[in-house]
C-alpha cells in the first residue's frame, strides 16, 4: 500500500458534508418548483433526432487506391461479402494494440517510480506483456499489407475504439493515481481487446486465410493470459488493500 | 481577378439572422475531408476570434460606435461558433493541437513568400521556424504518449523535423518586439498578413492555455506551458508590425477588411462543398459589416475609406505545401534569434534573453525531453527497427 493509494479524508463531494446548505438548496427548489417553468415546444429528444437523421458517418475505411494496386497486393484474396469490414477491423486492432503498448510503458512507469509497490508487481512479467501487444500491432501491420491496404491509416473503428479508450491514458499517465487504479484501466483495455480479437478471428475465418488465422489465434490466447494476470492482480492488491 | 469591392457590397447586417440549428451544423470528418479544409477552418476561427477580441477593445474605447460594433459582433461571436464547432468530437486535443501547427506552418509559410516588406518577410520566417519546431514536439509527444501518428492528421503536406529548437526560442519580452509598418508607406497585403498571423497565433495561445490542463501526463502539462509562453510571445512578434499610430476607426476597418479576404481565399479555394458554401455564405456577412464600418469611417473620420483598404482586394492566401520553402528556410536561418527588433545570429543575443531562457530551462527542459531521439516514423515510432526487434523477441517468448 503506498501513498497514492486513496484513504479517509475531507471529501467534499457529497450534499452531507454541507448539510445546512443542502437543506437550502432543497429550500430554493421549493420556492421556485420546476412546474412554474414555462414549457418549451422542443424535446432534448427532437434535437438530437435532428442531428442523427442527416449525421454521415465519421469517415470512410481506407481502400487500396488503385485496382492494379488490389490486383497485386492481395486485396481480392480477401473472400466474405464485405471485405472493407475486414480492413475496419484489421486497423481497430492494430491501433488498439498500439495504444495498448503506450498504456504498459506508463503503467510501467508508474510502478518504477513507486518504491513501496507490491512485491508481486513483477516489472518483468509487464515488460514481457507490452513487447507481446507490440508484437501484435506489428503482425497485423504486417496483415493489413497482405491484404492490400494501408497500415498508417486510421480506420473508422480505430477512430471509434480511440475515443472510447481516451480516458484510459489519463488514469495511466496521472502521476497521482495509484497502481490498483490504473490496473483496473488495463483491465478495460484487456477485456475490450480480447473481445476484439474473438470478433476478427470470425471474420479471418470467412476469409479462409488460414495462416493468419492460427496467428490471430495465438495472439487471442495470450490476451486471454493478459486478462487473467491483470484481473489476478487486481483482485491481489484491492484484497490485500482491504486487510489493512 | 481579385474580389472588387464596389461590385460586392454583401448580405445585409440587418438580415445576418440564423437559428441554433443553423449556427451548429455537422462538423468536418477527421478521416475523410482534406487536411487543407481543416487548416481553412483553424484560421477561420482564430480570424473570428481576433475581430472579437479587437471589437470588444474598441467598444470600451469608443463610445460613438458602439452600436454598431454590438451588432456586427454578436453575428460574428455567432460565425465563430458555426466554424469553431467544424470540429469533430472525435479529433482530441492532442490532434487538433497538431493541426493549429500545420496551421501557423502552412499559413506564415504562405505569408512569408508573399509579403513585399523585406523586414517583415524576414519576421515570418523566424516564427516560422519556431512553429515547425512546435510540431515536431508534439508529434513526439502523440506518439509516445496515445500511439498515434500526427501524420494522420497532416496528410502528408507538412514535415515533421526539428526547427528553431522550442527550448532556445524563449527570449526577453523586449526582443519579440518587431519594428511596425508604417501606415501611411505599407502595401495593403502587408496590413492584411500582420492581421492573419496575429489572430492565429493569438487563438493558438488561447487553445493551448485552455486545453494544457486536461492532460493528465506531467511532461504533456509541461510542454503546453511551454508552447504556450512561446505562443504568447509570437502574439507579441506579429501584433507589434501593425502600425501604432493607426486610429481605432483604422484599424476597426482593417480588420473587417482582413475577415473579407480571408472568407474570399477559403471560398476560392474549398474543396468541400458543403464548407464552400459555408464561406461564400460568411464572406457575404463580411462585405455588410465592412459597408457598415465603412459608413462609419466616413462619418466620423470624414475621409475616404479607400485610403485605408484597397478597392481590388489581393489574389486568395494560398493554402498549399511549402515543403520545399520551409526546408530552404530550416538551412539557411534556424540559427537566428532576435535582439531587440533585429534579427541576429544567436551568438549575438542581449543577456537579457539568455538569462531569461536559462531561468525558465534551469530545472529542465519539456520540449527537449518529450522528442528525445524522435524520428517520425509512418504508422508512429513503434514501426522502427529498434521496436520490430524486440517485437521479434517477444513472439518467440510467446505463450509464456
Amino acid at each position: 500500500m503506498t501513498h497514492l493509494e486513496p484513504t479517509m479524508g475531507k471529501n467534499r463531494t457529497g450534499a452531507q458534508m454541507s448539510p445546512l446548505m443542502s437543506a437550502a438548496m432543497l429550500e430554493s427548489i421549493k420556492e421556485f418548483p420546476w412546474d412554474t417553468v414555462q414549457p418549451t415546444a422542443d424535446s432534448a429528444e427532437r434535437i438530437r433526432l435532428d442531428y442523427a437523421k442527416d449525421a454521415h458517418a465519421i469517415g470512410s475505411i481506407p481502400m487500396p487506391l488503385t485496382l492494379k494496386g488490389m490486383a497485386r497486393t492481395g486485396y481480392e484474396k480477401i473472400k466474405g461479402e464485405k471485405p472493407e469490414i475486414f480492413i475496419d477491423k484489421l486497423g481497430e486492432r492494430m491501433a488498439f494494440e498500439r495504444m495498448g503498448v503506450r498504456l504498459y510503458q506508463a503503467l510501467i512507469r508508474k510502478c518504477e517510480m513507486d518504491p513501496a509497490r507490491h512485491a508481486s508487481m513483477d516489472l518483468y512479467r509487464l515488460q514481457q506483456i507490452c513487447d507481446s501487444e507490440l508484437e501484435h500491432m506489428q503482425m497485423l501491420k504486417q496483415a493489413i499489407e497482405a491484404v492490400g491496404a494501408d497500415p498508417t491509416a486510421t480506420t473508422p473503428g480505430a477512430d471509434a475504439m480511440a475515443v472510447a479508450s481516451m480516458g484510459l491514458g489519463q488514469v495511466l499517465n496521472d502521476p497521482r493515481t495509484s497502481v490498483t487504479q490504473c490496473l483496473e484501466a488495463i483491465l478495460i483495455a484487456e477485456l475490450a481487446d480480447t473481445d476484439g480479437w474473438q470478433l476478427l478471428i470470425d471474420l479471418t475465418q470467412e476469409t479462409g486465410d488460414e495462416t493468419m488465422l492460427a496467428q490471430f489465434q495465438r495472439a487471442m490466447q495470450e490476451e486471454e493470459v493478459h486478462v487473467l494476470e491483470i484481473r489476478s492482480l487486481l483482485k491481489e492488491l484491492t484484497l490485500g488493500k482491504t486487510k489493512l | 481577378m481579385g474580389l472588387k469591392l464596389e461590385e460586392n457590397r454583401g448580405y445585409p447586417l440587418d438580415k445576418q439572422l440564423r437559428s441554433w440549428k443553423d449556427i451548429v451544423i455537422e462538423p468536418l470528418s477527421k478521416l475523410d475531408d482534406d487536411a487543407m479544409t481543416r487548416v481553412r477552418q483553424i484560421l477561420m476561427n482564430g480570424i473570428e476570434t481576433e475581430a472579437l477580441r479587437f471589437s470588444h477593445a474598441a467598444h470600451r474605447m469608443n463610445p460613438h460606435i458602439q452600436h454598431e460594433l454590438a451588432i456586427i459582433r454578436r453575428v460574428e461571436q455567432h460565425q465563430a461558433t458555426t466554424i469553431n464547432w467544424l470540429t469533430p468530437p472525435d479529433q482530441s486535443p492532442l490532434e487538433t493541437t497538431i493541426a493549429y501547427e500545420q496551421v501557423a506552418i502552412e499559413v506564415t509559410a504562405a505569408v512569408a513568400q508573399r509579403e513585399p516588406d523585406p523586414y517583415l518577410a524576414q519576421a515570418y520566417r523566424f516564427g516560422l521556424l519556431e512553429d515547425f519546431d512546435h510540431l515536431y514536439r508534439y508529434s513526439a509527444l502523440m506518439d509516445r504518449l496515445e500511439g498515434k501518428d500526427a501524420n494522420n492528421i497532416l496528410q502528408s503536406y507538412t514535415d515533421i523535423l526539428p526547427g528553431r529548437p522550442t527550448m532556445v526560442e524563449h527570449r526577453h519580452p523586449i526582443d519579440d518586439i518587431r519594428t511596425p509598418y508604417e501606415k501611411s508607406a505599407a502595401d495593403p497585403l502587408t496590413k492584411l498578413h500582420a492581421l492573419i498571423l496575429v489572430g492565429g497565433e493569438f487563438q493558438t495561445h488561447d487553445y493551448y492555455m485552455n486545453i494544457g490542463p486536461l492532460f493528465s501526463d506531467p511532461l504533456a502539462r509541461q510542454l503546453y506551458a511551454e508552447i504556450a509562453s512561446i505562443e504568447e510571445q509570437h502574439v507579441t512578434h506579429y501584433e507589434s508590425m501593425c502600425d501604432p499610430t493607426e486610429s481605432w476607426m483604422e484599424k476597426w476597418l482593417l480588420h473587417e477588411a482582413n475577415e473579407v479576404y480571408n472568407y474570399y481565399s477559403c471560398a476560392e479555394q474549398e474543396t468541400n462543398p458543403r464548407i464552400k458554401a459555408l464561406w461564400e455564405q460568411f464572406l457575404d456577412y463580411e462585405l455588410g459589416h465592412l459597408q457598415v464600418a465603412m459608413e462609419a469611417f466616413k462619418k466620423f473620420e470624414g475621409r475616404d475609406p479607400m485610403q485605408i483598404i484597397p478597392s481590388v482586394f489581393p489574389d486568395p492566401l494560398p493554402y498549399q505545401s511549402n515543403r520545399n520553402y520551409v526546408k530552404s528556410v530550416l538551412a539557411a536561418e534556424v540559427n537566428l534569434s532576435a535582439n531587440g527588433t533585429a534579427f541576429v545570429d544567436r551568438s549575438q543575443e542581449h543577456p537579457r534573453s539568455v538569462h531569461y531562457r536559462n531561468q525558465l530551462n534551469a530545472s529542465g527542459s519539456p520540449s527537449e525531453a518529450v522528442a528525445a531521439n524522435y524520428i517520425w516514423t509512418p504508422g508512429t515510432e513503434l514501426n522502427r527497427p529498434k521496436y520490430a526487434s524486440k517485437a521479434v523477441h517477444a513472439a518467440k517468448g510467446a505463450m509464456i
